[in-house]
Parts: structure tokens; sequence; C-alpha cells
């Protein structure tokens, strides 16, 4: 019996039921940047690991395309801007077992949501020439929004080890674990010192979710908070301290109304300050 | 002082202050001390006494830390930064064990050594030693041995240094824990401008000592060692109203204060992380993404976070103020039940580095103050 | 049991293999593992006492505190009854007979049988708290002219949640020994009481001075029948109680699961009353 990499272990099967049950991966795009797709692809050697566990089968910024194709594991990236797309995106739902939100703008709407809060006819209006060639919604929303979501891998770009929990986690056929401490414990974890205590810089790590490492108060810069909302975060509290450190209210609003601005958590704080 | 009136110390120049480095690292410690990285006072791996914070001091304000410099030839003349000895002895992040599986689906355990290189760390104070008795007490001295921490802590030479510029947000004299430091050392070092006077408290510390170019201590820099340090306890003015408040705060825990802190409290779980004694960690487990091995893992974790009290569909502290009351009752309260005293050592380090400045002896102070009135 | 507090103590992160021996499909939430250490030495050195716990690993996936709810006189199967909640628990589900788990242990200070000789033995649990109790219930099963009256209270929301129907029929004919169970919702064939396990602590006679009461469930159920028997005159120090909180390591130095001062994996799990009563029912303890 061989031993069949990418299961548990406790799992025993042949050569012939581990071709036939090799789990089908779907990577789709939406509204984004493609950074997510890159957590894949700059896996390395993980990456061929990968390969070897899982058939791809839609990928189309690594080469296979078939997006109706039936699968076990539909990563999306991007969030949902146009009437096309929520019509694309109930057909992965009915078309996978498992659908996974990838990155700020699958579970947030991305910086693109700033259009909810104006008047997206106005922006296009003063964008394109021919605007009446554009057919998009007013809105930039989250995946889970219009479909049924399984599981949301939050950060922009999300990290290759973020991706590798997840898949590893599915494939052993449980929920991988949650993550949404804040940034604070990670940056202490690594003894980086606190840049808003020893530098007076307005970083968002107290209210913004763990999991990319605590990078940016690492290099000595600030939180941009674009992991989202941890739980229970205390904006107000935040805001306080913010302008205690020098910013205008605008300034503030800033702060919450960037990446994840269509986070509840966020644009909630960031709506109370332009009121 | 009747202790530093006593025979037995020593003096070591201050241009031969190198020559602890040498010993130390001759004899095999790997030196930590002080040094200034991105703009705060950390321990950090040391080899010569230029490593040293020189002509550096700090100020410290509730969420607020700078350091500045100063025209003094002092190395130690500067409070405690974010890191006491406890990412020494307790790893912010370590693997307890792996578990390989078995092509013939059986799982093999193995136990992953710690990692415990012998280190000698040079300018621990007073609080710092009160505080590693305490993670002393919770890892080693239960019913259960943490068996990491105890090869860390065996493996540690302590070279503490009587503390003399304590920071604004200090409070050792409260709690009792400083800022002269009585015990807990190898080695005890009072800074003076021509040198250090110097103790040795443990055969590793005579050893050690032995070594160095000494001279004996005159009652002049006796002296001159214990002035600055009494000025330092003298200048601290924030204090708890009584070292046991455990009765005191479990019979308050409907007190309005707690909303009141919590609406300022970002439950960022950062005073936690400073705090020299919180011990709490959360486990956890990496599988490589082949599924053949996978490692478990604990982490520094903290009461402020909603997983803390979890359990299967329940979070028993779901909201800030049941979490703030959670650590000032339990670190000031219900430790005495655990460990005979306060887990509070008056570092001041929640203090210092809690993002929105909240003051734990403020809180305490209102707290008792309207408990004193009903 | 002597060596049980032993058996961890120098090698606290020392997990042992053990194997699925037999799994049991209790209800559609909840199934028992039936596990044995593969390693023959384990199994002989390994102990436990009633009430206590096990840490059982998930490969890859995680840890779970677990009560053993097997016979103590049988070391050699420990078996596991386990409710699909979280990850780890959904992950465990799937398994099967021949599949290997990590487990170390036993944890925590068990039930206080030394202190239940000669009396009347109450056992009040509820949901899935009975499993912390099957164990003792062999105990005294087999010692049965070592205590009197032997009282077993059972209580489920729904009828069709009740665990083990076929064990309380078996349990009620043994000599002198009392079953009542009671579901808040019933379906049918239930013949017996429909309501609060506490309403059945009405209908039992006790003699306060000669008893010795054991609970596990949800912590209101467990303040409502100590109300209760307090004011019946039995004296706190008589009352016992199985707590749960989050358990990470199960040696009292993760401090997830404190209650106050009491590190539930090491303290407890099982605490007398008297220890707890300032805390039980108090939010965010």
């Amino acid at each position: 019996m061989e031993h069949r990499p990418g299961m548990t272990g406790q799992e025993t099967n042949t050569a012939a039921a581990e071709a036939v049950s090799k789990p089908r991966i779907a990577v789709h795009k939406f509204a984004s940047c493609d950074g997510c797709q890159l957590a894949f692809l700059n896996l390395g050697e993980d990456l061929l690991a990968l390969m070897e566990m899982v058939d791809v089968v839609h990928f189309a910024e690594a080469g296979p395309v078939d997006p109706d194709a039936e699968v076990d594991f539909a990563f999306i990236e991007g969030s949902i801007s146009t009437p096309a797309d929520i019509e694309r995106v109930k057909r992965i739902r009915e078309r996978s077992r498992y659908v996974i939100a990838v990155g700020a703008c699958a579970t947030a709407g991305g910086l693109q949501a700033l259009r909810n809060m104006a008047d997206a006819g106005q922006w296009m209006r003063a964008v394109y020439a021919e605007p009446g060639n554009i057919k998009s919604l007013d809105t930039s929303t989250p995946v889970a929004q219009h479909i049924k979501v399984d599981l949301e891998l939050w950060g922009c770009p999300v990290n290759g080890r973020q991706v590798l929990a997840a898949v590893r986690a599915l494939l052993s056929g449980v929920a991988p674990a949650e993550e949404h401490d804040k940034v604070c414990l990670e940056c202490k974890r690594r003894q980086s010192v606190c840049v808003m205590v020893a530098k007076g810089m307005p970083c968002m790590g107290p209210m913004t979710r763990t999991g990319c490492g605590a990078l940016c108060p690492s290099f000595g810069r600030d939180c941009y908070g674009c992991y989202g909302p941890a739980e229970n975060s205390n904006t107000d509290s935040l805001t306080r301290r913010f302008e205690g450190l020098g910013l205008l209210p605008d300034a503030v609003a800033r702060r919450f109304l960037s990446i994840n601005n269509g986070a509840p958590a966020f644009n909630d704080a960031g709506r109370k300050l332009r009121e | 002082m009747a202790q530093m009136a006593a025979a037995g110390f020593s003096f070591l120049q201050r241009g031969r202050f190198q020559q602890l480095f040498d010993v130390l690292q001759e004899a095999g410690y790997r030196c930590v001390g002080p040094r200034v990285t991105d703009g705060a006072i950390l321990y950090d791996t040391v080899t010569k006494v230029e490593d040293l914070p020189q002509a550096v001091r700090d100020r410290q304000a509730p969420g607020h830390y700078r350091l500045e410099s100063s025209k003094s030839e002092l190395y130690f003349a500067w409070a405690n930064g974010p890191q006491a000895l406890k990412p020494l002895v307790f790893k912010p992040r370590e693997t307890l064990w792996q578990c390989q599986a078995q092509p013939s689906r059986g799982l093999q355990f193995e136990t992953v050594p710690p990692e415990a290189p012998a280190t000698a760390v040079i300018g621990v104070r007073a609080c710092d030693l009160a505080a590693l008795r305490l993670q002393d007490r919770h890892f080693i001295h239960g019913p259960v041995v943490d068996p990491a921490y105890l090869a860390r802590r065996r493996n540690l030479f302590l070279v503490a240094v009587n503390c003399t510029h304590p920071a604004d947000t200090c409070f050792c004299r409260s709690t009792g824990d400083g800022p002269q430091v009585t015990n807990g050392f190898d080695l005890l070092l009072s800074e003076i401008d021509a040198g250090f006077v110097i103790e040795a408290r443990t055969d590793q510390g005579v050893d050690v000592l032995g070594r160095l170019p000494t001279e004996g201590a005159t009652a002049k820099q006796l002296e001159a060692a214990r002035q600055p340090i009494a000025r330092g306890a003298q200048a601290q003015t924030r204090r708890f109203p009584t070292r046991n408040l455990r009765d005191t705060l479990l019979s308050n825990l409907d007190h309005p204060r707690w909303q009141q802190v919590a609406e300022r409290c970002l439950s960022c779980g950062n005073c936690t992380a400073v705090c020299p004694t919180c011990f709490c960690h959360s486990e956890g487990d990496e599988p490589t993404l082949d599924g053949s091995r996978s490692e478990h893992y604990r982490q520094w974790g903290s009461c402020f976070t909603r997983t803390h009290s979890y359990i299967h569909g329940l979070v028993i502290r779901g909201d800030t103020r049941l979490r703030y009351r959670q650590w000032l009752t339990h670190k000031l309260g219900t430790w005495h039940e655990q460990y005979g005293r306060s887990g509070c050592v008056g570092c001041g380090r929640c203090i210092s580095w809690c993002p929105v400045g909240i003051d734990l002896t403020e809180e305490i102070a209102a707290i008792c103050a309207s408990a004193a009135d009903a | 049991m002597p060596s049980s507090e032993t058996f961890y103590q120098a090698e606290p992160y020392t997990l042992h293999e053990a194997e699925i021996v037999e799994r049991l499909q209790e209800s559609p939430t909840i199934f028992t593992l039936r596990l044995r250490f593969t390693d023959p030495g384990i199994r002989s050195a390994y102990r436990f006492a009633p009430g206590q716990f096990n840490m059982v690993y998930l490969y890859g996936v995680g840890e779970i505190p677990i009560s053993i709810v097997s016979d103590p006189e049988d070391p050699f199967l420990l078996d596991h009854t386990i409710r699909t909640v979280g990850r780890v628990t959904r992950g465990m589900d799937r398994l099967q007979a021949g599949d290997r788990l990590g487990v170390r242990g036993p944890y925590g200070r068990g039930w206080p049988l030394d202190k239940a000789g000669g009396r009347d033995v109450i056992l009040v649990t509820g949901g899935l708290g009975c499993a912390p109790l099957v164990s003792v219930i062999n105990y005294i099963i087999r010692r049965r002219e070592q205590y009197g009256r032997f009282v077993l209270m059972q209580g489920v929301k729904h009828s069709d949640e009740l665990l083990w129907r076929g064990k309380y029929e078996r349990w009620s004919r043994m000599p002198d020994t009392q079953v009542m169970l009671a579901a808040d919702v019933a379906g049918s064939n239930w013949p017996w009481l429909v309501g609060r396990v506490t309403a059945l602590l009405e209908q039992v006679s006790i003699d306060p001075m000669n008893c010795i009461v054991m609970m596990c469930g949800p912590e209101i159920m467990m303040r409502t029948a100590i109300e209760n028997l307090l004011q019946r005159g039995v004296p706190e120090e008589v009352i016992w109680l199985s707590m749960e909180r989050n358990m990470q390591c199960g040696t009292g130095h993760c401090g997830h699961c404190q209650l106050a001062g009491k590190f539930v994996c090491r303290d407890g799990p099982v605490f007398c009353y008297q220890d707890v009563k300032a805390f039980l029912g108090k939010k965010g303890f």
C-alpha cells in the first residue's frame, strides 16, 4: 500500500483510486489586480508539489482554461463589479463543491469599492470617452454578497503561507484554523518595536487581522490595514488616538477607507468621520 | 543597603568593562544585552561595550516611548524597553513536537529538543528578575515542568544592573520589586561614573568575577552607587493602593470603570505581550503541504483574543470589558492564589506600550476609590 | 490510581500513537472512538481515574481535550465520546477503525470516589455531560456493595438525543439503582419525564447527610440543580462538578482554561462546589 502524499496519512487508497480522486481545483479572476493569483504562482517548490497533488483545471494566468469545469475547490480572486460577474460567480458556485474567496477584492470589494460611496456614473464619465460602452455595476462587492462562500482568505494580496495552509486543510477535509487576532500580537511575537508608541505613526495594527506576519512594522512602517478588520475592533478609540497623533478627521478616514473600505468595521468608522 | 556596606564588593573600572564581555564569551556564553534598535532599547546579541546604549536616555509616558541623546557616559542610564527576559526563556513561538505520517498509516511522534544556548544577559533589572521568578514558578515549579523553558532557564547567566533611571511609567517601588536588585542574579553591577561596583551571588558568578581585573570597592564608591538607586525609587510616582487587590477586584466585577476602560481598550494584546509575567500561549499545527509531516507549535497568546476563551461554539469573554477585566483580575487578583503574590512587578511596560496609553494604576485607583466609598 | 498522575509528567509533550479499534455513531452529531495504544509498553503502563481526560490529536489538524468514557478497570481500550462542533471534531468524525490518532494524558483530577464510600451516590448530568460520568458508573457498579443508593439522572434537550438508552435500561436493573431520564421535548416512545433534568431532583428523596452528588452538563443546569440541593440541606462539600474551559496544553501552562484562580485542566476538571461557587455562572469567568 503506497503512502499517499497529499492526504492526511489516515487514508490508504490504491494507485487507481488515487488517480480518480485527485481533487480538482479552479482559480477564477474577477475585478482585481491578479496579485493574489501570484500567491499561488510564487509558491516555488510547493507549487510543483501542489501540481502533483491536485488537478488544476482552470487557472487562466497559469495556463489551463476551463471556466465551467466542475471542481472540488474554486478559488475566487476579485470583486463583483459587472452584471456579467454576477452570472459568472453563480455558475462557479453551482459547479464547485467548496468556494474560497481570496484577497481583499473578493472578501471586501477591494479598493474599487470606493465607488460604492461615490457617484459611479460621474467617475465613469470623467474617465472614459464613451462611457455608454461600459457595462458596469454601480458597486464593487465581495463574493459572499452574491453566493455562499465556504472560506475567506483576507489580505492584499494574500500570501503563500495562507494559501498553503488553506489548501492543506481542505485536502485533509477540515477547515483551516481561523486567523482573526490583531496584527499587534504577531508584531510583538516578532519582537518588532511598536511604530505607534515609539515613532508616533498612525498604525492600523491594533484593528487589523493577522496573517501577514506583521510585515510593515517589521520594516519600521505603519500597518495600513490590508488584511481587513480583526474581530472586536475598537475603531472609535483608534480614531481618537490617530487624531491625538495630529491626523485631521479626513486623514483618519482615509486610513479606514482604503484597501478594505468595503469591510463593515472600516466602512462604518470611515463614514462616521466624513459625516 | 546593609548588604552593600558589607565586605565582598568589587570594583571594575569603566575602561575595563569590555573584559566582562570577553570573560563571558570565553566561558562559552552568547552575550545578550541592551542595544538601540529601531528607536528603542532591545535585548540582542552584544559582543563589545560599544554595542551598549551609551549617551542615550528614554522618555516614557502612557502610550509613548522615545529615545533621546544625553551627555551621560553611563551605559545603563535608561529604563527598560519593551522586552523583558521573557522572550529568552519563553519564546514567542516554538515547535514542541512533530509527527510523521507513516506509509503504513501510522503516526510517529518526536519531541523537538529546545534550542537552549548558554546565554549571559547583561543589564537585567530588578523588575525583570522578579518577573523571571514568577515565570519560573509557572513553568518549572508547578506539578508539570516545561522542558523547553527549563532548558533555556538553566543556561542563563544573569548580570543584573541596579536601576538608576526609572521611567515615568515605572512603579517597582510600589510592588516591592525594585529598583534595588536583591536576589536572583549571578553578578550584580551598580554603575557609577568611574565604573562598576560588582557583587557575585552564585558559584558561576564568583567564577566570572574572579577572572575580571577588579579591585576592592571603596566605601565612597558604594555610596556613589547607592544614591542614584534611592533617588530613582523616590522619583516613582505611580503606585497601587495595596499589594493584594484580589478581594477588592473580585468584589467589584460590575464596577462601571470596566466599561469605561473598554471604550478605550483596543483589545490588541500589546500589554500582555510586553508584560514580563504573562504566560498565556496558544497551540497550533502546521502540516507540510504534502501531508507527510506536521509540526505542533506554541506561540504567545493573549486573554484579549476571542479564541482565548473559546469552548466549542461559545466564547466566554466576547467583549473587551470582560477581557480587560480578566487580565487585571488575574494579574493583580487571582494571581495571589496561584503564585502567592501579585503578577505585576511594576515595570510599567503595559502603560508605555499600550497604543492608547491605558494606565493600569489609574484604573485600579478608580476602582478602589469608589469601592472605598461604597 | 497512583500512576496516572506521574505518567505524563516527565515528558509532558510526548504523544503516543493510538489506533481506532471501533467507531460508534451514537447520534447524528455524536460518535465514540474506541482507542488502543499501539505500543504494548504504553498500553500496560497507562492508567486513568474516572473523570480524567486525554488530549487527543488529529494528525495535522490539532489536539482537543476529551474525557475518558470507558471503564478504568480496562485501560487497554479507551473510549472517547465526541460531539462534532469545531474543526478538529469535524475531522475526527470522518475517521474509521484502523485510523490512528495521537494521545497524551491522562490529565486533571477526577471524581472523588474515595469520598463516596458508604454514601448514596447521585449523578446529575445534562446532554453530553453524561460522558465524563460513565466511567464512574462502571466503577461503582463493579463495587456496588461499597455504596448506598445509586441515582442516575440524565437530561437531554430532545428525547432523540439520549445516548446509551440501552445502557441506562441495563443500569436501571442493577440493585438499588434508580435511573431517571428527562427530555425538554419528547418524541414518541419516551416513558420518562418531559421537562428539565432539575425537575427530576424534585421527584427523588435525598438523605442530605449521607449522599454525594456528582454533576456535569451545561452550567445553567448545574446551578439550578445545586440551588435545589442546597435548599434541601445537602452540604456544599459533597457536591462535585466537572467544568469545561478551553484547554490547549493540559498541564496548567497555556492559561486558556482559567476559572478565576483555578486552572481547570490541572486543578479540575472535577471541582468541589465550594471551590468554584464564587465564579459559577459569573459572566466572563
